[in-house]
């Protein structure tokens, strides 16, 4: 039994029928890492011995009859910048290069309720910012469909993981793209959830008016069970959504007959790669086949999403990174001879090229007599955005749209050009910026063979309609029985 | 003096910690002082990925101080982050409120320097945190930051500027202590900086339309500091003026040593605080049930008390107003009245002795170490005539070094009256016998010559003789 290609469902009805013990899939995913880490170099901190530890554990309580969680003993492998008491949390910076959270963040919490294992923390782009994962300040992380491509970012870690079989599923986290950008790249699943589903307490904030957790994983089934476990009202995240809890399972219907789904043409115009567009266009026409009601629209206010993006990221994200002073915890200099030194040298030591960018960016927007400029103006077009999206809803049920404009690119082709690295974003900020929630699901493979991703956008909390829509279009493709990286090929 | 010709214009900032339990943010606890950094946790030390969340109380107790103090309450409202780095603000920015403060619109009325009632505008008062405190002595030259303050909610109330002189803001700033005491939102203790005032200070020509160049001063933490630097500050400011000069806009630090102050940073480091909607947390919203109800719940305020000791207690409007101006005080009173039943004895001591020494030793009404019932019992003691009232004074000195029944306390210091008739017979002969131009006075038709022969009887038996035998003895002697 090969179990690293399984997901995670498969991997609990084998559990379920104690046909495999958790000490046999924790062994399993060690192996490979031991194996293939080097190749894709996902992880910036691995915790196979103490996964090892917990797997012997859980097999030994269900061995004495304890009833656990049907998850109970199934391994993940967690983005780098959600807090984990006693593991290394970094965000990939050499900021926090040794920072020891001293908490669990709520979405840690409801894993180790369910008895999840941690196989380690995943590398991304320095404090979520970037779309590549090269701006990791310890590794650049390969695509496992073509090691001399990026993963995408800045969950590429994550999705890159969960592609090379190293982790079964993986959470990672979406500012701007970085869940469904890496997962298209990576030709996986990635869905970022409604903005307040999930809780944001112990995320190491980017931009809080965006950030949102959600699952990378190998087919919508598993997105939908790790949903289920991460979704809910948190008391400490006040901007967490209060409802009654889903079963996201059950939405997966494997029918879009009569579902009305709406094209906005904006996304499939400049700047598409044409195998993406063809691609694109081939889910299009299976949906129709399937039943669904497509028609294209105009979302001409989504051009202004990514200004607007970076507008309101950046000017987050400059005051929420000011906590890391040198002062408390993290990086601090050994240059200084005054507070002003202290500062400025632990943070232009600490810090990365592009996360400074995005400081002075958001610092500069929110200055006086900038303000009414660029963040009110900002906040202005975030309306118009939300409403352009609340009318689209009134129509349909699902919006199709690429995830990104290409495939994943090779490494070392855009670190250098900001504003080529930004573009990467341009299919996915939008959601962000309304905070709707969206899949990324893979409809193909280019010319190459590198994955190409399709993006469902659902209404606020419809996160049913659209798993329901990518896991029809999955039974249908099945992408997972066509292609596969070479690395997985066994 | 060239400052005649000036008027003075004032506004005020005045920060106040609320009364809370725990902290604005989180569960820490508000308490005052405590091992350095024992009252944190996670969210007040600002560790990577904490999220605030607000307390509610926060929010009542600042609406609480709105209703009192005749604001307009917003039902809706937003916290903002203010941005700036110190060592002591672990998130690098103090979450505050910018543009859509709760309260705004107020006003409380005060005295001028006629007596004549004044109105002074109240601009807003918003919730915001505090920050931590810097220790800087001890550690060789490093400083140790100290985080049990950090998160401690705050209001900030802001007044129009509408003050004119010194006393002004001495009456402006003791009549919001007095509301917030009496609304029982902040403890208002100055001295641990639970109540701070930066004060903004212009002078302009009288008759002048428009305000002149304004300085902020701040680090003033009594009334008298208060005073004295608005004193000096107009003082200089007019020296300028006069001179020819221009008045910079600045921040000062008071210093209350030299009794001077100093301005606190150049201009080139002018802050920016970069303001913008805290999206931590969501939108404040309050229904008008909600602050109805807040309102309709607010304790007795002073005018009402004072109203109230006029009539049911015969006190003057005088005595009322000075025994109201403290919650602390007007507490003590009703509780020593309630037990001895003299409210003119018990507001006589408050106002006079007990009065006399928290001014001399600095001492707010909160600080009044000894209950009502003490009060209360020191004023039937003397009621019996178990002590005099000269005796009742060193009692009272007594209370405030060692506070207990004032009954044990003349026991322990044998200060029990003397009532012996053949005790004070022995006394008055004394003095009789050692003051023969008093007794000629006396007799020469000089009533008043008696007062002294008594003052030197009740110096001799060191104000343990029963007063009115003395005096009763001596006419009796001396017939």
């Amino acid at each position: 039994m090969d179990i690293t290609s399984l997901t995670v469902h498969e991997l609990m009805e084998k559990l379920e029928k104690k046909e495999i013990n958790s000490v046999e899939i924790t062994k399993a995913y060690v192996d490979r890492i031991n194996d293939k880490e080097k190749d894709v170099k996902a992880f910036v901190t691995t915790t196979c011995d103490d996964a090892m530890k917990r797997a012997k554990e859980i097999d030994n309580k269900k061995e004495n009859g304890e009833k656990l969680s049907p998850y109970a003993g199934i391994p993940i492998g967690i983005k780098d910048n959600m807090c984990t008491k006693g593991v290394r949390t970094t965000c990939s910076s050499k900021m926090l290069e040794n920072f020891i959270s001293p908490y669990d963040a709520t979405v840690v919490e409801k894993l180790n309720d369910e008895q999840i294992i941690s196989l380690g923390k995943l590398n991304m782009d320095e404090f979520a910012m970037g779309a590549s994962t090269e701006y990791s300040y310890f590794k650049k992380t390969a695509n496992p469909w073509n090691l001399n491509t990026v993963p995408g970012g800045s969950s590429g870690g994550s999705a890159a993981a969960v592609a090379a079989e190293l982790v079964p599923w993986a959470l990672g986290s979406d500012t701007g793209g970085s869940i469904r950008q890496p997962a298209s790249f990576c030709g996986v699943v990635g869905l970022k959830p409604t903005y307040g589903l999930v809780s944001r307490y112990g995320l190491v904030a980017f931009a809080s008016s965006l950030d949102q957790i959600g699952p990378i994983t190998k087919d919508v089934r598993d997105a939908a069970m790790l949903l289920n476990i991460i979704a809910g009202h948190d008391e400490r995240d006040t901007t967490s959504y209060e409802a009654p809890k889903k079963d996201y399972v059950k939405a997966l219907k494997n029918d879009v007959k009569g579902l009305k789904i709406g094209i906005p043409k904006e996304y499939f115009g400049e700047g598409i790669n044409p195998e993406v567009k063809a691609k694109l266009e081939e889910a299009i026409e299976t949906y129709k086949k399937l039943g669904a009601e497509v028609e294209e629209f105009s979302l001409d206010i989504a051009t202004y999403a990514l200004a607007t993006y970076y507008i309101i990221a950046c000017a987050e994200a400059s005051s929420n990174l000011g906590r890391f002073d040198g002062i408390r915890y993290g990086y601090r200099t050994e240059n200084f001879s005054n507070l002003k030194e202290l500062y400025r040298n632990s943070r232009s030591e600490g810090f990365g090229p592009e996360v400074k960018r995005r400081i002075i960016l958001g610092t500069y927007v929110l200055s006086s007599g900038y303000y009414d400029a660029y963040y009110k103006k900002a906040q202005q077009v975030r309306t118009l955005v939300k409403k352009e999206f609340d009318r689209a809803f009134e129509k349909y049920d699902v919006l199709l749209t690429p995830t990104s404009p290409t495939v994943a690119f090779e490494i070392g082709t855009r670190s250098n050009n900001p504003l080529e690295m930004y573009l990467a974003d341009i299919c996915t900020v939008s959601l962000n910026i309304a905070g709707l929630p969206g899949i990324s699901i893979p409809c193909g493979v280019n010319s190459e063979g590198m994955p190409i991703g399709m993006q469902l956008i659902g209404n606020k909390f419809e996160e049913e309609k659209i798993l329901n829509a990518a896991y029809t279009f999955e039974q249908e493709y099945k992408f997972r029985d066509k292609y596969k990286p070479d690395l997985c090929k066994k | 003096m060239s400052r005649d010709n000036y008027e003075l214009v004032m506004g005020l900032e005045v920060h106040s910690e609320l009364s809370t339990k725990t902290k604005i943010f989180c569960s820490c606890p508000t308490e005052f002082g405590g091992d350095p950094n024992t009252h944190t946790c996670p969210i007040c030390m600002a560790m990577p990925g904490t999220l605030p969340v607000l307390n509610e109380k926060v929010v009542e107790y600042a609406v609480k101080a709105g209703l009192a103090t005749n604001c307009e309450i917003s039902r809706n409202s937003k916290n903002d982050r203010k941005n700036y780095f110190y060592p002591d603000l672990p998130k690098s920015y103090q979450i505050s409120q910018f543009d859509k403060p709760l309260c705004e619109h107020g006003y409380i009325e005060i005295e001028d320097d006629e007596g004549n009632p004044k109105k002074v505008r109240i601009t807003r008062i918003h919730i915001e945190e505090d920050a931590g405190k810097l220790n800087h002595s001890d550690f060789g030259g490093e400083s140790l930051v100290d985080l049990n303050r950090a998160g401690v909610p705050l209001i900030e109330i802001v007044s129009e500027p509408d003050l004119r002189s010194s006393g002004e803001v001495d009456r402006y700033l003791k009549k919001l202590k007095s509301i917030l005491e009496y609304i029982e939102v902040s403890d208002c203790k100055m001295q641990e900086g639970s109540f701070r005032a930066d004060v903004n200070v212009s002078v302009r020509k009288k008759g002048a339309s428009e305000y002149g160049t304004r300085t902020e001063m701040k680090n003033m933490n009594s009334f008298r500091a208060i005073t004295r630097a608005i004193e000096y500050e107009a003082d200089r400011q007019v020296d300028v003026l006069e001179d020819g000069g221009k008045i910079e806009q600045e921040t000062l630090r008071w210093d209350d040593v030299s009794g001077k102050t100093f301005s606190m940073r150049d201009k080139e480091d002018a802050q920016d605080y970069r303001y913008f909607p805290e999206p931590d947390l969501v939108a404040i919203r309050l229904s008008q049930e909600y602050i109805d109800n807040i309102k309709a719940n607010l304790p007795e305020m002073p005018e009402s008390r004072r109203e109230r000791y006029i009539t049911d207690f015969n006190l003057t409007e005088k005595e009322a107003r000075l025994l109201t101006a403290s919650k602390y005080l007007s507490n003590i009173f009703e509780g020593a009245e309630k037990i001895c039943g003299n409210a003119k004895a018990v507001a006589n001591w408050l106002l006079s002795d007990i009065s006399r020494i928290l001014n001399e030793k600095e001492m707010e009404p909160s600080d009044i170490p000894f209950t009502a019932e003490h009060l209360a019992k020191l004023v039937e003691l003397i009621e019996k005539g178990t002590i005099s009232s000269a005796i009742g004074k060193k009692v009272v000195t007594e209370l405030f070094e060692n506070p207990k029944d004032p009954e044990e306390i003349i026991k322990e210091k044998g200060w029990i009256q003397i009532s012996d008739e053949g005790a004070i017979k022995e006394v008055v002969e004394k003095i009789i016998a050692a003051n023969p131009q008093s007794v000629a006075d006396y007799k020469a038709g000089k009533d008043k010559a008696i007062g002294f022969l008594v003052g030197q009887a009740m110096k001799e038996t060191k104000g343990k003789a029963n007063p009115q035998m003395l005096n009763k003895m001596f006419i009796e002697e001396l017939k």
